[in-house]
């Protein structure tokens, strides 16, 4: 049952600038994204740059932009996208372009190291081991899933559109430091952070993110909307912040 | 002359899997400069499709077990030709290097009293699998990166080694490029660590990504360093077959060890046909015995899906030659037939395998809680590999240590799941730490300019091939296919001895590849870089595949079926020789400790 499809794939030229190729490609069934752009660089375009690894939804390296919806390459299958007409393949916008399907997300990796570490409260047991409840750790679990393929990032307008890169770390990063926050062992206090370096206010909660997570991660309701109530019940409660002021130190 | 950017450290190491960052982190806490340089973006690398879980003897789901347990079950399973120090060190110190992910946040499933949650899986006689669902790769290299990058080490992401730089006999660098740039770099250090991970991409059915190309263990190979066990290549027994583009994904040991079970067409349960006499006494003689151990029944013993994997593919070889295989080669496995047993089995399935859920869902629109999954042999792993030192990780040449895959001996013939992820945390620690040492000890060595003039060379002489016929794609191609047919899961020896010829062959095709455009980002130059490993290490695995005369654990060879008691004396070693060529020979095992011995009489 293989057939005919035209790729519309963007490449880089030697200026920096760049423009959609057109390839034709025979395509057989089961085959995804990934496979269709591995056969494009083996037969017609062997410096075709793009990133992947796993093949299987778990590394998050092969995202990328098909028919303009951020995806990773490897979970597309071809018979979820319409074939009749070209399909688009381009890098994500949210990132400097380096070559063809390949941009530069070092930002996400800088951001990261500006996070205040996983900090343990002191083992339980003898041999350095605690004890945590199934319950307790479902939620951090969750967040644990993220595979740091960004599409969250690319997606996001207050990255996307504003360019605020220096003010928001996006909803990656803001599930990475809920994961940190409700670790049931970490002793750390994130709050002033996240309110201030991390911007956690940029996000106005239109949970694009949450659609395009291919581990679907509850990105909004579970990490950012929690994050954003314990930021106001520390800076902008007035009782509480009556009671900080008078409650005996311990 | 050469004016390429230059950095310098005191240790540096080439990998950032687990057992890479594991080492880049011990040796930084030792107080030395730390350099880290990974293929791919951090983070990626091949360990996050690690499944099932990390073994480690720490006894939180059944008390009986301890490290003499797991110690005996790593050298049943190495069918006795593993380094057995190296076994007895892994099963000691695997508990102490879990606690210590806990410790730097990694979250793992729980016991009801609150402990890490241990799993069962094949060859393992306790439940002994630290895991997180079926994702728990994803979880150690995640706890590795987040806890590394606060550590002062200076990451180098996409960038590539072409060769180890020397001085005299000892290893003093590595000289490469960035991937984005395509710029050539010279990295000093006094010690350097190779953390590469395996060679599954010399094989056209494997788990393995692009990165899995034998770089580490082919750059120690050109460096002078000795290579064990090369014949010993473990084809895990479930991959996916179906379709054909996700041919050889892996799908974890985790789905037989919370009760999936193997059938053929007739919808025999197969694997009650054949249990090796090793395992007799710990194999369960019926389908209901089987499932009272997963259950947790402490009386019950393993249902046989859970023997090695060497075992479990050939068994699923030979339903498939009878002519009793699925639809598309392979054999079913079947999770969904445990909602006889449990009205919440869909539940449960998506609980402790959610990824297998969702790679069959959406890969293959097949809902596993439903139906069986068609499953078949793929290449998945080296147990073979550079050799070093049981205690150091220190290979024969000064300064070069080498850890996780692409360091040989602690799984002997075959490895028993579960035991890669331990290895990576236990050894990439010992790396670390004895490279840090040794980078204390010693002062920088000289880079010698004549070696990265050639290098140099060497990298870019792809891109002056003006008319070639070809590009590296098809030799590529063309090897994997190969050594699929040739050195695959079952071997005879004419057809390795083609597959020699073969090698000249595609050597000769793979010096003049010809790459188009420049040297930025370009995958053509690199795939036409990495063949030089790929076609090493297939040379070493043919090599090492036709002297031994016998079979074991990954290792079966048909017109030598039997176990050779004389073979079980020694490890195949081979090496670069004066001429170039590539030498071998036996090695005579050590005598194991009196006390070691003594674990295993207690455990046969």
């Amino acid at each position: 049952m293989s057939k005919q499809v035209t790729f519309r794939i963007w490449r880089t030229d030697a200026n920096g600038g760049g423009k959609f190729v057109d390839y034709p490609t025979e395509v057989s069934e089961g085959m995804v994204v990934l496979d269709v752009v591995h056969k494009i660089q083996a037969e017609q375009a062997n410096d075709l740059a793009c990133r992947w690894n796993c093949k299987a939804g778990k590394c998050g390296s092969c995202s990328a932009e098909i028919n303009g919806m951020p995806k990773l390459m490897c979970m597309t299958r071809l018979d979820q996208i319409p074939l009749d007409k070209p399909v688009t393949i381009e890098p994500m916008r949210s990132f400097p372009r380096l070559r063809d399907l390949a941009t530069d997300v070092s930002w996400n990796f800088r951001v990261k190291t500006k996070i205040k570490k996983f900090n343990p409260r002191k083992p339980d047991a003898s041999d350095g081991s605690w004890r945590m409840a199934q319950a307790d750790v479902d939620r951090v679990q969750e967040f644990r899933k993220c595979i740091e393929c960004f599409l969250c990032q690319d997606v996001c307008h207050v990255l996307r559109d504003h360019h605020k890169h220096d003010e928001f770390i996006g909803p990656r990063f803001l599930v990475y430091t809920a994961a940190l926050e409700m670790h049931p062992l970490d002793t750390e206090d994130r709050l002033p952070e996240l309110k201030q370096a991390c911007g956690v206010g940029f996000c106005n909660i239109t949970k694009c993110c949450t659609k395009v997570c291919p581990e679907s991660i509850s990105i909004t309701d579970n990490a950012i909307i929690p994050l954003k109530e314990r930021v106001v019940d520390d800076f902008f409660d007035p009782l509480g912040w009556l009671w900080k002021k008078l409650r005996p130190k311990t | 002359m050469t004016n390429y950017e230059s950095f310098e450290y005191d240790v540096l190491v080439i990998g950032a899997g687990g057992a890479g960052l594991r080492a880049a982190i011990e040796a930084s806490a030792a107080g030395v400069k730390v350099g880290l340089v990974c293929k791919s973006l951090l983070g990626k690398a091949h360990t996050v499709m690690a499944e099932g879980g990390m073994a480690a003897a720490m006894g939180n789901v059944d008390d009986r077990d301890n490290w003499r347990v797991h110690f005996a079950d790593t050298m049943r399973g190495g069918q006795y030709v593993n380094n057995w120090r190296m076994a007895e060190l892994h099963a000691k110190e695997a508990p102490a290097r879990v606690h210590e992910l806990e410790a730097w946040g990694a979250v793992f499933d729980r016991t009801p009293d609150g402990k890490i949650l241990q799993r069962n899986f094949g060859g393992h006689k306790y439940p002994r699998l630290a895991h997180v669902g079926d994702r728990t790769g994803l979880e150690l290299i995640r706890t590795l990166q987040d806890h590394g990058i606060h550590q002062g080490i200076t990451v180098h992401m996409e960038y590539t080694i072409v060769t180890l730089l020397k001085d005299g006999d000892r290893v003093i660098g590595a000289f490469g490029y960035d991937r984005e740039r395509g710029r050539f770099k010279i990295f000093r250090a006094k010690a350097v660590v190779l953390a590469t991970g395996g060679l599954g991409r010399a094989y056209r059915i494997t788990t393995n990504s692009w990165e899995g190309t034998g770089d580490g263990v082919s750059l120690a190979y050109h460096a002078g360093a000795e290579l064990r066990d090369m014949e010993f290549i473990q084809f895990h027994p479930t991959g996916m077959i179906w379709p054909p583009s996700v041919r050889g994904l892996l799908v974890t040991e985790a789905v037989r060890g919370d009760g999936g079970i193997l059938k053929n067409k007739e919808g025999r349960r197969f694997m009650f046909d054949d249990i090796p006499d090793l395992y007799k006494s710990q194999t369960a003689t019926d389908p209901e015995e089987g499932w009272r151990y997963v259950m947790g029944d402490k009386n019950a013993r393993r249902p046989p899906e859970l023997l090695t994997r060497d075992h479990v593919a050939r068994c699923i070889l030979r339903e498939v030659k009878a002519g009793r295989g699925s639809p598309h080669g392979g054999v079913f496995l079947d999770i969904a037939w445990i909602k006889e047993k449990m009205p919440s089995a869909p539940e449960y399935i998506k609980r402790k395998l959610p990824s297998m859920y969702h790679q069959f869902m959406q890969l293959a629109s097949l809902d596993i809680t439903r139906e069986p999954m068609e499953i078949g042999p793929t290449t998945h792993y080296l147990m073979g590999g550079i050799r070093v030192d049981g205690d150091t990780q220190a290979t024969n040449i000064p300064g070069l240590f080498a850890a996780g895959e692409c360091a040989g001996g602690l799984h002997g013939a075959n490895r028993l799941g579960g035991n890669s992820l331990s290895d990576l945390i236990v050894f990439g620690k010992r790396a670390g730490e004895f490279a840090a040492k040794y980078a204390k000890e010693n002062s920088a060595g000289k880079v010698n300019d004549a070696q990265l003039e050639e290098a140099s060379r060497y990298a870019l002489e792809p891109f002056e091939r003006e008319g070639s016929p070809e590009g590296p794609y098809q030799v590529q191609h063309d090897l994997q296919g190969m050594m699929q047919d040739l050195v695959g899961i079952v071997r005879r020896q004419e057809e390795m001895a083609r597959a020699l010829d073969g090698l000249k062959q595609l050597w000769g095709r793979a010096n003049k590849v010809a790459v188009a455009s420049n040297r930025e980002y370009n995958p053509g130059w690199h795939t036409a870089l990495d063949l030089n490993h790929l076609l090493t290490v297939s040379e070493a695995i043919t090599r090492s595949a036709l002297d031994r005369k016998e079979s074991r654990g990954g290792h079966f060879r048909e017109d030598f079926p039997k176990k050779d008691p004389e073979a079980q004396k020694y490890n195949t070693v081979v090496w670069q020789g004066k001429d170039g060529a590539m030498q071998l020979r036996r090695e005579p095992i050590p005598e194991m400790a009196a006390e070691l011995k003594q674990v295993i009489e207690e455990m046969k």
